[in-house]
């Protein structure tokens, strides 16, 4: 089974990505000049899991900053979530944001509006 | 010509201007600016929600630059790829200003962007994201007006404007962001 494993940076997101788990989490920092070429194997490697996914996918975003050229790739990776849940894997998104976060809460609100699967708005509380 | 460097120095120091730079806008660059900003922040013990704000609006303010200059490089002057910004502290808001060199002919597009982003309540900013974070035409460097957008999202207020006419070939545009605290 393929798996994703990637250290945060002050501008790159913890990733890890358990295909056999069924669970991918991102964290941390998501604010690089150029997200494309981060987040290609990561949407890569969603296309390879969703010809075999397991019955029950958990998906945990848990971002501290973003960037506009971030927020185009995670949009990418919710469409190929989109997907994988159409075709019978059941998928969940955890969207974290901390308690006094207006402006991430409001983030994860735009993308439930856009991406059709199951979004959980989970606070944070320091 | 002797550089009057205090007169520099009193001009900033009147505008509680806390950095700034002039020059090539890298992303090593970038990311040492990010870093000293950060621990700036810290020491105000600003809100950790302002905090967040000023953060996110500095990335988008200084990424934009760098892109622009991205764009500029490497056949057109070297001077065309030189940018500066500035960030002050005043008493109730934050004061982020960027400068950097546009070709004449991309002024209209910029301008009728920025003027409809002025234009817009704050629902319709949050529509206008979704839509073109949805089907709006990005390129590689991200764009497509979104970060403009964001920045309006998140301060809440006008985006401050301004083209200096520097040739036939080029003007100077300049933004001016304020985040209240």
């Amino acid at each position: 089974m393929e798996a994703i494993s990637i250290e945060g940076t002050p501008k790159t997101p913890t990733v890890n990505f358990d295909t056999e788990k069924g669970f991918l989490e991102i964290k941390g920092r998501s604010i690089p000049e150029n997200s494309i070429e981060f987040y290609k194997p990561i949407v890569d490697l969603l296309e390879r899991y969703a010809t075999k996914p397991q019955p029950t996918t958990n998906v945990n975003i848990q971002l501290e900053y973003f960037n506009t050229s971030s927020s185009k790739c995670i949009l990418d990776v919710f469409k190929k979530l989109e997907g994988i849940n159409k075709n019978g894997s059941k998928v969940v998104i955890n969207w974290y944001y901390e308690e006094d976060d207006e402006d991430m809460l409001e983030a994860g609100e735009d993308y439930q509006a856009i991406i059709n699967v199951p979004f959980k708005m989970v606070q944070v509380v320091d | 010509m002797v550089l009057d460097i205090y007169g520099f120095y009193d001009k900033m120091e009147q505008n509680n201007i806390m950095l700034s730079f002039k020059g090539d806008i890298t992303s090593d660059l970038l990311t040492s600016i990010l870093q000293i900003m950060e621990a700036k922040l810290d020491n105000f013990q600003e809100e950790p929600k302002i905090k967040k704000k000023v953060y996110n609006v500095l990335v988008e303010c200084l990424q934009n630059l760098y892109h622009h200059m991205d764009e500029s490089s490497p056949t057109n002057d070297e001077k065309v790829r030189s940018a500066i910004f500035m960030i002050g502290k005043m008493d109730t808001y934050y004061n982020i200003i960027t400068g950097n060199y546009i070709k004449n002919e991309n002024i209209p597009n910029l301008k009728k962007l920025l003027d409809s982003i002025n234009m817009l309540s704050k629902e319709e900013l949050k529509e206008y994201y979704k839509e073109v974070l949805n089907n709006g035409e990005m390129s590689l460097k991200g764009g497509g007006g979104l970060g403009m957008i964001d920045i309006a999202r998140k301060t809440g207020g006008k985006l401050n404007f301004d083209f200096t006419p520097v040739d036939q070939k080029y003007s100077f545009f300049s933004l001016n962001i304020n985040i209240s605290q």
